[in-house]
């Protein structure tokens, strides 16, 4: 149901944001609860901290970020249109000019995030 | 009925007035809110600093040790837990045909979406300003 029906860029564009949304969606309960902790359990968060700063937490940050971007992105793309109806018309130049926006931002954004990772990998 | 015209944009702004009408608004409007304040938050937690020394200590003594921000992760907070939580009800009202599981299901959302805020709220409020009274 997702990726068969109309199909196309705005297809592609309304599946995708519909899917980072509920990722990012179920993120924030973690998130919500974690950051309790602060003042419930300080001891815990610090545990879930450690999760969070290695390798594999690192590589979730970089989807998470992708996930926030991409519906940021196309979020304004659906706004655009929907405050300036003319815009219906270039809908797909405006999903096209929402990626190159994403990957000039997500490329150094990885880079940072995985810096730890990636610095004794590369043996720097 | 909830809809999405798939070609362009998001939901077809709901006719007349009322409630639906007033999500509509509300999601953009929070949307507009988010594209600020997440991607600052973002870029705060992960590209300022590194998530590494995000310690509950570091926590309480540097980044929240402000009115400031505290605010600020406080208005994020209640502006990503509507827009989200508004958001996987209209996914949920696409999926589910049952008008029954549809209402436990929107219940079970909405109660999640309480216990959230209060305990969001309860940590950013409250926890102690190292040195202060």
């Amino acid at each position: 149901m997702l990726f068969r029906y109309r199909g196309g860029e705005g297809m592609l564009a309304w599946a995708f944001h519909r899917v980072s949304g509920i990722a990012i969606w179920a993120f924030i309960i973690l998130h919500v609860v974690d950051i309790y902790l602060v003042g419930g359990d300080p001891k815990a968060y610090d545990d879930i901290l450690a999760i969070y700063a290695s390798p594999i937490g690192r590589v979730g940050e970089v989807l998470l970020g992708a996930a926030l971007l991409y519906h940021a992105l196309n979020g304004l793309r659906i706004l655009i249109i929907d405050l300036w109806p003319a815009m219906t018309k270039h809908h797909r130049a405006l999903w096209y000019a929402s990626w190159v926006i994403f990957v000039a931002v997500f490329i150094p954004g990885a880079l940072i995030i995985l810096m730890p990772v990636l610095r004794p990998a590369l043996g720097l | 009925m909830i809809s999405i015209d798939p070609r362009t944009r998001g939901r077809a702004r709901p006719r007349g007035s009322g409630l639906e009408l007033f999500a509509w608004y509300a999601m953009r409007v929070t949307g507009v809110a988010l594209f600020v304040l997440a991607l600052a938050h973002f870029a705060i937690i992960h590209f300022v600093f590194d998530v590494e020394g995000q310690t509950a200590e570091w926590i309480a003594q540097q980044r929240w040790n402000q009115l400031l921000w505290r605010a600020f992760d406080w208005a994020l907070l209640m502006m990503v837990l509507f827009h989200s939580f508004m958001g996987m009800r209209t996914v949920l009202a696409d999926y589910m045909r049952s008008p029954r599981a549809r209402m436990i299901a929107l219940t079970v959302l909405g109660v999640t979406a309480l216990f959230l805020v209060v305990i969001g709220t309860a940590v950013v409020m409250t926890l102690p300003v190292p040195g202060a009274g």
